[in-house]
C-alpha cells in the first residue's frame, strides 16, 4: 500500500468550463449601481415553471455576459432545496443534495454562530419560511433601469401566479466615486481568479484556483471531481450560494470611533485596527502609521503582502482584524479550499458624516458563491469570523461581522504593551439569510420542463 | 478566567455519552474540552492479516516528521498514541490523539493532511472504512465519528493549556536563562 497523493499535476480545464451553461453570477462582476432581490414561493409546481420559462431567457451566462454588449441589466435565478421539491423534484434526487443546504441557513445558526441579536428568529422578509422557494436577483446599471425591469418582472409574477415573500432595493451608496459600504471602508478589493476563465490573480493574492471549488462538475483542488447531487442535469455546472443581509449601525460605528480617538487622524487608525485596512483600502501590513489613498486603489499593490513573514505578530494589522480573520493568507492552511466568491450591495440611505443616528436599516446584503457551504462558507463563519479563540486570541470575534454583544475584546498588539478594547459593541446585525442552489442554464430548463429526464 | 487555571490541577468526568449539552457541530454532536484539552480515541478492530502493514506506518511516520517536522502541525496536536491489542483472536486498532482544535471545526483539514501523508491509507486497514474516502470526505468523518469512544474521565495537570502555550513558555525560558547567563 503507498501513500496516496494529492493529483500535483495542473491541467488546463479552458477548453471544460461551460461558459455557455454557467450563470454568469460567479463568473463576472457587472458594473451595476443599483440592484433588486426578489424572494419568491411557488404556490404550485406550474406557477413556479410559468415563472421560470418566462424568466429564462433573460438568465445571463458566462458566455453571454461580459463579452462584447453593453448590458443594462443581469438576472441572476437560484433555489431553496425547498424551491427544488415545490418545482417537481422528486424525493430520491432531493436526498442526493448536501444535508447542510437541505436543512437551510437558519437550521444552522448555532453552526454559524448566529446568535442572540442576530438569531434567525429575528429575521426578516420571510427567509426563515419554508415557502421561500426562489430568489431573483436583478443587477441594473442604474436606479432607472432597475424601476423597469422591477415592472416588467411584476407582469411576469402576475402571468405566472408566483408570489414575492418580499423584496430588496439597493443603491451604491455616496459619497464616494468608488464601491464602499456605509462605514465607508472600500470594497471589491479581492476577487478569486478562477482556473480556466483567463482571470490572473493580483499580485499577492496566491494562485489561480480550480473551478471545482466554485462549480460542480469539475475537479477542484484535491484534483478530484466530488460526487455530484443527482441528476447530474440538475447539479452540473451549478453553485451553492449563501445570502446574507447584514445591517449596519453607523451612528454606534463612529461614536465609538470618537471614544477610542481623540484626534481625526486617530480615529482613522481605530477604523484601520478594526478592518485590517484603512478606510481607502491601504492595507495596515503596508501602510501600519498612515493611510496610503493611492495605495488603497492600487488593485496591483493592495493585496501584494502577507501575516506570516511581514506582521506575525500582528503590529500592523491585529490578529482579529476582520481582514485578517476572514483571510489568514500565509498564517491558516488549506486556503486554496476556503476561497469564497462574493457579490452584492449596500441598501438603505447614506447617513452622512455630521447626521446622527436615524434609526432607518441600512447595510450590505451578499452572496458568497462555493460547491461546499460546509467546507467554504461556514468554515468561515464557524471559525474565522464566530470562534473566540480563533489564533489563540481567547475572547475575541471578527469585529465587524462576528456576532457581537459587548462581551468579546479587540486587542491591538503594539509595543511596548498591546492595547485591549474591552466590551466590543456589535457595529453590525444579522437581518437575514438563506441557502440558494444556483442551477446552469440545462438545469433550468430542465425545472421548467418538470424535472423530468424525459423532456430535457 | 478560572477554568483556565492552569496552576490548579483539574479532573472532569464525562457522561457516558461524551458532552455534557447536546450541542450539534457540523458533524454530529460537539464534545468539550476538558482539562486535557481536545481529544479522541477511535478503536477499530482490523483486518485480518493487516496486523504488520498496520505497525510499518509507526516506522512511516517517524520517517516523514524527521523530514518535515511541521507535517503534522495544522493538528495542533500534543500527542498522539497509537495502539494494536487483541480481545477474543481479533485484533483492534487504537488511534488516540491530544489536541487544541475543536475537531468539528477542523475535521477538513485533517482529512486533508491525512491524505496528503498516506495517514488515512492505515485506516484502510480497519473493517467497516469507506474506500471512496477520496471523493466522499463525509463517509471518512461517519467512519471516525462512529468508531470514537468518549472519555468518561480526564485529567490535566496543568488544565486547559495549550501546545502553543507551552512551546512559548518554554522559549521564554529559555531567552530569560540566556539572558541570566549572560549577566554572570
Amino acid at each position: 500500500m503507498t501513500p496516496s497523493r494529492r493529483v500535483e499535476t495542473r491541467t488546463p480545464v479552458e477548453s471544460m468550463l461551460e461558459f455557455d451553461d454557467i450563470q454568469h453570477f460567479l463568473l463576472t462582476r457587472t458594473p451595476a449601481l443599483a440592484a433588486r432581490y426578489e424572494f419568491l414561493t411557488f404556490p404550485d409546481a406550474g406557477c413556479g415553471r410559468a415563472w421560470l420559462a418566462g424568466v429564462l431567457d433573460k438568465v445571463g451566462t458566462g458566455k453571454s455576459v461580459g463579452s462584447e454588449r453593453l448590458d443594462a441589466r443581469w438576472v441572476t435565478v437560484a433555489f431553496t432545496w425547498n424551491g427544488l421539491r415545490a418545482l417537481g423534484v422528486d424525493e430520491g434526487s432531493l436526498a442526493t443534495f448536501p444535508e447542510e443546504f437541505r436543512q437551510g441557513m437558519a437550521a444552522r445558526a448555532g453552526i454559524l454562530g448566529t446568535t442572540g441579536a442576530n438569531h434567525p428568529e429575528h429575521w426578516v422578509g420571510g427567509l426563515t419560511d419554508p415557502a421561500l422557494h426562489a430568489i431573483i436577483i436583478l443587477f441594473a446599471r442604474d436606479v432607472a433601469e432597475r424601476e423597469r425591469c422591477k415592472h416588467e418582472h411584476l407582469g411576469l409574477l402576475e402571468r405566472s401566479g408566483v408570489k414575492p415573500l418580499s423584496s430588496l432595493d439597493l443603491e451604491a451608496v455616496p459619497p464616494l466615486d468608488y464601491s464602499h459600504e456605509h462605514f465607508g471602508y472600500r470594497d471589491r478589493l479581492s476577487e478569486v481568479a478562477i482556473e480556466g476563465t483567463g482571470a490572473e490573480p493580483t499580485p499577492g493574492s496566491g494562485r489561480t484556483i480550480r473551478a471545482g471549488e466554485f462549480f460542480l462538475g469539475y475537479p477542484d483542488e484535491t484534483g478530484l471531481v466530488p460526487a455530484l447531487p443527482q441528476p447530474e442535469i440538475l447539479s452540473r455546472n451549478g453553485s451553492y450560494l449563501a445570502y446574507f443581509r447584514m445591517q449596519e449601525h453607523v451612528g454606534r460605528f463612529r461614536e465609538f470611533l470618537r471614544e477610542h480617538g481623540k484626534t481625526a487622524e486617530e480615529q482613522e487608525l481605530v477604523a484601520a485596527k478594526l478592518m485590517g485596512r484603512w478606510r481607502s483600502g491601504a492595507p495596515l501590513v503596508l501602510a501600519p502609521d498612515k493611510d496610503d489613498p493611492a495605495l488603497g486603489a492600487d488593485l496591483q499593490r493592495n493585496n501584494d503582502y502577507d501575516y506570516g513573514k511581514m506582521d506575525p505578530y500582528g503590529y500592523a494589522c491585529p490578529l482579529g482584524a476582520h481582514v485578517r480573520r476572514m483571510n489568514p493568507r500565509d498564517t491558516a492552511h488549506h486556503m486554496e479550499r476556503r476561497k469564497m466568491i462574493r457579490r452584492g450591495g449596500t441598501y438603505g440611505p447614506h447617513l452622512p458624516d455630521d447626521a446622527p443616528e436615524d434609526g432607518v436599516e441600512r447595510g450590505i446584503a451578499a452572496f458568497v458563491g462555493c460547491a461546499s457551504l460546509v467546507r467554504q462558507f461556514e468554515f468561515a463563519m464557524n471559525v474565522w469570523a464566530n470562534d473566540p479563540r480563533f489564533a489563540e486570541l481567547g475572547n475575541e470575534r471578527d469585529p465587524i461581522i462576528g456576532t457581537q454583544d459587548g462581551t468579546f475584546d479587540l486587542t491591538i498588539p503594539r509595543r511596548p504593551i498591546r492595547k485591549k478594547i474591552t466590551g466590543l459593541p456589535a457595529f453590525t446585525t444579522v437581518r437575514g439569510g438563506a441557502y440558494f442552489f444556483l442551477p446552469g442554464i440545462k438545469a433550468l430548463r430542465y425545472l421548467a420542463a418538470g424535472a423530468s429526464a424525459a423532456k430535457s | 478566567m478560572a477554568q483556565d487555571d492552569w496552576s490548579k490541577p483539574a479532573a472532569k468526568a464525562i457522561p457516558k455519552e461524551g458532552y455534557f449539552e447536546l450541542e450539534q457541530g457540523r458533524f454530529g454532536p460537539l464534545y468539550p474540552r476538558t482539562p486535557a484539552c481536545h481529544g479522541f480515541t477511535i478503536i477499530a478492530k482490523i483486518k485480518p492479516g493487516t496486523e504488520e502493514n498496520i505497525r510499518a506506518y509507526g516506522d512511516r511516520i517517524e520517517k516523514t516528521i524527521a523530514e518535515l517536522p511541521d507535517a503534522l502541525e495544522v493538528l495542533r496536536l500534543h500527542y498522539l498514541r497509537w495502539v494494536l491489542f487483541d480481545i477474543e483472536g481479533a485484533t483492534y486498532f487504537m488511534y488516540q490523539g491530544i489536541f487544541d482544535t475543536d475537531f468539528d471545526k477542523y475535521t477538513e483539514d485533517a482529512v486533508a493532511l491525512f491524505s496528503k501523508y498516506g495517514l488515512n491509507t492505515v485506516f484502510e486497514n480497519l473493517e467497516g472504512f469507506p474506500m471512496d474516502w477520496k471523493t466522499n470526505p463525509q463517509a471518512f468523518v461517519e467512519f471516525v465519528r462512529k468508531h470514537q469512544r468518549p472519555s468518561f474521565l480526564e485529567y490535566g495537570e496543568y488544565p486547559y493549556v495549550t501546545a502553543d502555550e507551552i512551546k512559548k513558555a518554554l522559549k521564554l525560558k529559555r531567552a530569560f536563562s540566556e539572558m541570566l547567563d549572560q549577566m554572570q
